[in-house]
């Protein structure tokens, strides 16, 4: 595929790499050095100029391509991209927006502004914080089949119930599979007398019951309460995003901001969410309006060191779960290994969603674990595919060792996959696949 | 030192409202010529105001209305409105109201939708000019100036200040790009109730529900409920009529005193703006309690009122007519107990909704009183907390916050000061009424609501009084209509200095 990405700031540049090793990149960006950085560093083409311009886009070959990214850190120069490349071809145009404005107007109507699909990346990592505090101990959580199957990530700690058992006898629950553990950063298959040990990561795909019911005994030292308390440190777009998803659930999450006249714009814009305006490292105000009983910290404010510096005074006053925005991927390992609980990285997010649009048509959804070391995928199966008309007993052996069958829906059922189960034509797979095995997994399904 | 203020502007459109207040007087005039009554009383204002208003548009050319023109206009208009509502009444020469003080009263508790009478003997009077408390009361009803928007092309781009000026609540909605087709909206929606309402009761009338309402007492009564004011040409109020016509009215006061660009949602076929708004559930809810309260009161008594339709009637009926500001009285509640008339005292201090045809303090500025009084308790105890106060749903900004706090506090030193004047004043002239019976007439005159208790009561008469008293009465009524803002502008230096 010819993917044209415009604006390779952070978010586009991670892009661009990611999507290099597959496909043809052409990188268009307006500052001369970023240009240079690009094309000596990586093997994509990089065109200095600007992307709402038609000659810059035609130089790039935006006609031609079956993609246009436009990715640049303004929302109206990214509108004015696709639309412009709209004019020039038939490419599928990828927007990156922070408004939530221009989301609301797109989702209403899509294809608005000449966009095909709108990615915001403080949207889509608010997502991920909300799926994640909402389950306990849980790193990662992700959708699947529009809400019938869930991706989960846990850590095992040493007081849990299923540390030191071997995985079947810690699978108990019917409608879950064990897709992986990740042992010191690295992913391993499980088989049945694996033995999980405290500090494993486990990858479980299931139904979103059976994956909470499963987080409740791996979390089995903790207590969960009957009403749970967020608290958001930080009222930028994430931090507005997060409150906003909590309150849709019909949660009361209270948001601490320290500028007030932020403070008050979020007031008026969140009418369930308890405001305040206050600097979330004072640990005097921590503790007066009772921070440390909260379910869980959400720290995202736009630094990441402030991020890490708020999660460890809020550790510190007593909260039990602590969530960070990371900005540099770099960094998210450190921040889980000093005592941050969970680190999300915004640009994983976007990554997540851009990428898989990348992978065709037929990938419905797409969660990256691990870095990339696998990919859990939804895809539709169709009469061609191995897996089509066959028990999965017989099909899994021609297909590449790292892959597990994690759930299947039919007819919009959840169906429980074993070994003598028959996939059929129109089933969503939910598949988890190590990244050595995905081009030979993703030609045979 | 230079008059900042462009007052010959103010003055001039004032005179293009005076020309134009021939229109209404031609309805007694009708009924003169019908009954054969003089017809004086009312061609000569007709002359009158015809010839100051030109004289008035004289004055200047310029017709560009600023913030400033548009609070001495709307002050000025009400006063001069009420002065010429006056002659008709001293003219005609008839009983109390031939007396100046009396007939100045008269026409201001008229146009201010007060309702207060000074009235002794309905009997000396023409119909007429009976007719004539009624359309005066009409007209003022929604706001001459509304009406003056609406009508009058010279006030197109200044008419949205002035309707912003005459009601101080902030909250001029344009339905319509052009401001004089929003007033003219609302002026329909007006009529089409009114209409309504006299085709109700003459309705009732002609089924034999209501052997006393004539046609004209279905007009005459339908210009005074919808406006929310309470004149009746009949001595007895509501109470002349039968149950069937005291029932028929208490939607039409609820109705009056909603917001009418509410209204015209709902006309429209959106219900939700209705059903969203919380100022309305408010409103219904304070109608709901009080009811229930003086209901609970008269039942508990067992007098004056027996039966259960009897009781559920009157309270309905005064506590409706009460906090809607109307003033119609369906039995003597002056003689009820005083806990159930110091219900009804309180009543007065409510209003029904912003944005129409109602006084007072009224159900928005109560609301927003509550509320943010509720979020400063709220913030007493997390004092690092943002909350902003909604209504229905969007932001009221601290401003409007602060204003209202000042409006309702304002208004309630306005109310002591007046009490004290009153109570003060009567005692002078060895008129002894009790406290409280002070107390209820200036509520009553400053919430433009009507009757009192006692002396002031609903089938009694203000014209006991003092003149003293009665001036500073007509005062509290032109200020309380206007929502005092507008006066009190004027009576800042800065106002008129640069």
């Amino acid at each position: 595929m010819r993917i044209v990405v415009v604006g390779a700031g952070e978010v586009g540049a991670n892009i661009a790499v990611s999507l290099a090793a597959d496909h043809e990149v052409v990188v268009v960006d307006v500052d001369p050095e970023t240009v240079d950085e690009f094309t000596y560093s990586t093997d994509v083409l990089a065109i200095e100029g600007n992307g709402t311009s038609r000659s810059t886009l035609q130089a790039a070959g935006a006609g031609e391509a079956d993609m246009v990214v436009a990715s640049t850190d303004d929302d109206e120069t990214n509108l004015a991209v696709c639309g412009t490349a709209k004019t020039l071809g038939e490419s599928f145009t990828v927007a990156r927006v922070r408004s939530a404005t221009f989301l609301e107007t797109w989702t209403a109507s899509e294809g608005a502004f000449g966009v095909d699909l709108m990615v915001s990346t403080d949207l889509l990592t608010a997502q991920d914080v909300v799926r994640v505090v909402g389950l306990p101990a849980a790193l990662d959580v992700d959708p699947f089949a529009s809400g019938l199957v869930q991706m989960a990530e846990f850590e095992v700690t040493p007081g849990s119930e299923v540390a030191g058992r071997t995985v079947r006898e810690a699978d108990r629950f019917e409608s879950l599979t064990f897709a992986a553990l990740v042992r010191n950063g690295t992913v391993v298959l499980p088989r049945g007398d694996t033995v999980i040990e405290a500090g494993d990561r486990v990858v479980v795909i299931g139904t979103p019951e059976s994956v909470e019911a499963f987080s409740e005994t791996v979390a089995s030292t903790e207590t969960a309460t009957e009403a749970d308390d967020f608290v958001i440190v930080g009222g930028g777009a994430i931090g507005y995003h997060t409150a906003k998803l909590l309150e849709e659930r019909g949660l009361r999450p209270r948001l601490i901001e320290q500028r007030s006249d932020r403070a008050r714009e979020l007031a008026e814009a969140l009418p369930g969410t308890v405001v305040m305006a206050h600097n979330a490292t004072d640990v005097d105000f921590l503790v007066g309006e009772g921070i440390g009983r909260a379910d869980a910290v959400i720290a995202a404010t736009d630094s990441d060191e402030k991020n890490l510096l708020v999660s460890l005074l809020a550790r510190n006053v007593g909260v039990r779960r602590t969530v960070a925005i990371v900005e540099e991927g770099e960094y998210a390992g450190l921040f889980e290994a000093v005592g941050v609980d969970v680190a999300i990285n915004p640009r994983e997010a976007t990554a997540e969603e851009i990428v898989r649009f990348t992978q065709g048509g037929r990938v419905e959804n797409l969660s990256l674990v691990e870095g990339r070391q696998a990919e859990v995928l939804e895809i539709e199966v169709d009469e061609e595919s191995v897996l089509t008309g066959r028990p999965i007993r017989e099909s899994v052996r021609d297909l590449p060792s790292g892959v597990v069958v994690g759930a299947i829906t039919r007819r919009r059922e959840f169906v429980v996959p074993r070994g003598d189960t028959v996939v059929e034509p129109g089933d969503h797979v939910v598949l988890f696949v190590a990244a050595d095995a995905l081009a030979g997994t993703m030609d045979r399904v | 030192m230079t008059v900042r203020v462009d007052w010959r502007v103010s003055c001039r459109l004032v005179g293009t409202v005076l020309r134009w207040l021939w229109v209404p007087l031609v309805v007694p005039l009708a009924v003169a010529l019908l009954d054969g009554t003089t017809v004086m009383p009312f061609v000569l204002p007709m002359v009158g105001t015809v010839a100051v208003g030109f004289g008035l548009e004289r004055l200047t050319d310029r017709t560009d209305l600023r913030a400033r023109e548009a609070f001495l206009m709307v002050s000025l208009t009400w006063l001069a409105v009420a002065v010429a509502g006056a002659t008709p009444f001293v003219l005609a020469g008839n009983g109390t109201l031939a007396e100046p003080v009396n007939a100045l009263f008269e026409s201001m508790s008229g146009i201010t939708t007060t309702g207060a009478t000074v009235v002794v003997a309905f009997d000396r009077h023409s119909r007429a000019i009976l007719m004539w408390r009624a359309v005066i009361q009409w007209l003022g009803g929604l706001g001459i100036l509304v009406l003056a928007t609406a009508v009058l092309s010279q006030l197109s781009v200044g008419g949205a200040q002035l309707m912003e000026t005459e009601t101080q609540t902030r909250d001029v909605q344009k339905l319509t790009p052009r401001i004089s087709e929003t007033a003219g909206l609302l002026w329909r929606l007006y009529i089409g109730l009114t209409g309504l309402q006299i085709a109700v009761l003459y309705g009732l009338h002609l089924i034999g529900l209501a052997p006393e309402m004539t046609l004209y007492d279905a007009v005459a009564h339908a210009f005074t409920t919808v406006s929310t004011s309470g004149f009746s040409p009949r001595a007895a109020s509501i109470a002349a009529f039968s149950p069937a016509v005291q029932w028929a009215v208490v939607p039409f006061m609820i109705l009056g005193a909603t917001n009418f660009v509410l209204l015209y949602f709902v006309l429209g076929g959106n219900l939700d703006r209705l059903r969203n708004s919380d100022e309305f559930r408010f409103y219904l809810g304070i109608l709901g309690f009080f009811t229930l309260a003086v209901a609970g009161v008269l039942f508990a008594e067992g007098a004056p009122h027996a039966g259960v339709e009897e009781v559920a009637r009157h309270s309905v009926f005064q506590v409706v007519s009460i906090v809607t500001t109307t003033g119609y009285a369906s039995t003597d509640f002056d003689l009820w107990s005083s806990a159930a008339k110091h219900l009804l005292f309180v009543c007065m201090f409510v209003g029904g909704m912003a944005g129409s045809t109602t006084c007072s303090i009224k159900t928005l500025r109560w609301l927003v009183v509550l509320k943010a009084f509720r979020r400063d308790l709220f913030t007493v105890a997390t004092p690092s907390a943002v909350r902003p106060v909604r209504l229905s749903g969007s932001v009221v900004d601290e401003e409007t916050i602060r204003d209202i706090y000042a409006y309702t506090l304002v208004s309630l030193v306005f109310f002591i000061v007046a009490t004290i004047f009153v109570a003060v004043d009567t005692s002078r002239v060895r008129l002894s009424i009790t406290e409280f019976e002070a107390m209820g007439a200036a509520a009553s005159t400053f919430f433009n609501v009507g009757p009192a208790f006692g002396i002031a009561g609903p089938f009694a008469s203000y014209e006991p009084f003092p003149r003293s008293t009665k001036l500073v009465m007509t005062f509290l009524m032109w200020v309380g209509r206007i929502e005092i803002i507008p006066v009190l502008v004027l009576l800042t230096p800065s106002y008129w200095r640069s």
